[in-house]
């Protein structure tokens, strides 16, 4: 069976994925209508430095993220200025760098799918007397939502599957930072296979289901 | 007609494609913007409807204006409802929801009922259906009645008819005719088919290459023969005219113009309906002197009111006085010498075939 600490690591794992979920729906969705839409010529920075995490190694994300959020660091300042402690080895740490990790989740399906609606439907809204804002919420959104669907999976699966930045910024205090991909490694150290073998299985299962999730579940998208 | 009613001022640049209009419109029926696709005629239309924001434009209607040097309403602000080429319903929302979706949105004060557009486009049965599960006609009819639900006070329309069949177009064009002849909104039409700008315009605006080369009602613009309009075996007049007689034996009707009156295949239409009698020039042939025996029914007295040459070397266009009316004809050069062709000349016109237009 799985012991408390594993138990206590899947809760944290899985408290920390809907966190950054949540947390990126709400910041990515700005980003990926801005990337969808301008013209501006910030475009291909903005979206290479959204897609950096896709091939950095998460070590060295992790290292950045280190330093910015360190005493000297930007970040750092900021939290000192703020009057709360710093970040690095807290959970809330960890999910700032969780959802710098797993932005290009969220933005990139999200962006596509706004590209791939067009001008058309916000051009017809906007003839039919709906203010931009309006519009966004009651023709972007809807059409949208299949990949929004996939972004908010693929986001929360890629948090959970993620390692090398929480152990970076995390470390491995548990019930803070231990999350079941740290508990695992831990395991297989302390050459507890059986206990890691048990975790291990939860989490592939976890993972292709939620694959098969995402490949299986087609939006019925047809001629509008 | 009274124009000015509609003031239209734009000029707008892109790489490869200037627009430059100022035009004055009448502030009721059917204008159409006609013109080889490219011409700016859609460009214009986005740019009444805020689409597209010219670098300089001015756009009032109605003594309100909506785009000066100083003003410029987005056009969710503009009392304006438009007709894309595609229906561009959407796709998330029944039929009925697409058409409450502007409905919901329009200033209370409505004029038209969302029952009296549904039953305009006859789309009732459609109602609780999602978009797909439309036909293409079935579709543009829906997106017509959806923009009519927002109350416009100027309906825009861009090329409604141009991604449907034939089928679907005779399927729609009565509902058109409807709408014209039912709601007292302006309507602004794009089009680039002679015969639909026939059947529906009371004033053609014509474009090329982003600019004006006429505006005027339809009949004395079509009339013109200094135009380089590019109708080809299109080019003719529309008359009003009216049914004047039936003859049961032979299944013909009279319809009477102003000047005149021609003999048509009897379509149906009782005594003393409305109709547009559309002629092209290929169907008009002139003689100086009466011909006794010919097929041609219609034979009219005119007086030749000017020549002019058409697209091909060898061809004319003849434009003849009948009455209070005129009418265009196609004939060689040739011909046209051998008759003796000269404006004031008395001659008989010959007109073989009517397109009637209810």
């Amino acid at each position: 069976m799985l012991t408390d600490s594993d138990l206590q690591a899947i809760w944290l794992t899985v408290k920390l994925a809907s966190i950054v979920t949540a947390i990126l729906l709400l910041v990515g969705t700005p980003i990926a209508w801005w990337l969808a839409r301008t013209r501006s010529p910030w475009k291909g920075p903005i979206g290479a430095v959204v897609a950096l995490p896709l091939v950095l190694p998460p070590s060295v994300l992790g290292f950045y993220l280190l330093l910015a959020m360190g005493p000297d660091g930007p970040l750092g300042h900021l939290t000192r200025a703020l009057g709360v402690g710093p970040l690095p080895f807290t959970f809330w740490g960890l999910v700032l760098a969780s959802v710098c990790y797993s932005m290009p989740f969220m933005v990139q399906p999200v962006q596509n799918a706004f590209e791939a609606m067009g001008e058309r439907p916000l051009e017809v809204a906007a003839t039919l007397r709906a203010s931009p804002l309006d519009a966004f919420f009651s023709v972007a959104l809807p059409l949208a939502l299949p990949g929004f669907l996939t972004a908010g999976i693929l986001t929360f699966a890629h948090t959970v599957g993620e390692f090398g930045v929480v152990l970076m910024i995390g470390g491995n205090l548990p019930g803070i930072t231990r999350v079941a991909s740290v508990q695992i490694y831990d395991h297989v150290e302390a050459l507890e296979y059986a206990q890691a073998h048990r975790l291990a299985a939860v989490m592939l299962a976890f993972s292709f289901f939620v694959l098969l999730a995402v490949y299986a579940w087609r939006p019925n998208a047809k001629r509008s | 007609m009274d124009t000015g009613n509609i003031r239209v001022r734009f000029h707008l640049g892109w790489p490869g494609f200037t627009l430059d209009v100022d035009l004055a419109l009448p502030g009721r029926g059917v204008t159409a913007l006609f013109g080889p696709s490219g011409s700016g005629k859609t460009t214009l239309l986005r740019c009444i409807a805020g689409l597209e924001r010219a670098r300089s434009g001015f756009f009032s209607f109605q003594g309100d204006i909506w785009q000066d040097g100083k003003t410029w309403l987005p056009t969710y602000q503009r009392p304006l409802g438009y007709v894309f080429q595609e229906a561009s319903l959407f796709p998330h929302l029944s039929v009925l929801g697409n058409l409450r979706y502007g409905r919901q949105r329009s200033a209370a004060g409505q004029r038209l009922s969302l029952d009296h557009a549904v039953g305009l486009l006859g789309i009732g049965h459609l109602l609780d259906r999602k978009p797909e599960r439309l036909s293409g006609g079935e579709r543009q009819r829906v997106g017509i009645a959806r923009a009519l639900a927002v109350n416009p006070r100027l309906l825009l329309m861009d090329e409604p008819l141009a991604a449907l069949d034939l089928k679907r177009k005779q399927e729609i064009l009565p509902y058109l005719e409807r709408l014209r002849d039912e709601l007292d909104i302006p309507v602004l039409y794009v089009s680039h088919s002679p015969d639909e700008v026939a059947r529906l315009a009371d004033h053609l605006v014509v474009l090329e290459d982003g600019r004006v080369l006429a505006n005027g009602p339809l009949g004395a613009t079509l009339a013109r023969l200094d135009l380089p309009i590019r109708l080809g075996e299109e080019a003719g007049v529309v008359l009003d005219a009216v049914v004047a007689e039936r003859d049961a034996a032979w299944h013909l009707a009279r319809v009477d113009f102003p000047g005149g009156s021609l003999w048509t295949r009897d379509q149906g239409l009782a005594a003393g309906c409305r109709v547009r009698v559309r002629v092209l020039a290929r169907d008009v042939s002139l003689a100086t002197q009466r011909q006794e025996h010919t097929s041609i029914l219609n034979l009219l007295p005119g007086c030749v009111d000017a020549i002019a040459d058409d697209d091909h070397p060898g061809l004319a266009l003849v434009r003849v006085r009948i009455g209070a009316s005129v009418l265009v004809a196609r004939l060689t050069k040739r011909s046209s010498v051998a008759l003796g062709l000269v404006p004031g000349l008395a001659l008989w016109v010959q007109v073989k075939s009517v397109a009637l237009i209810e």
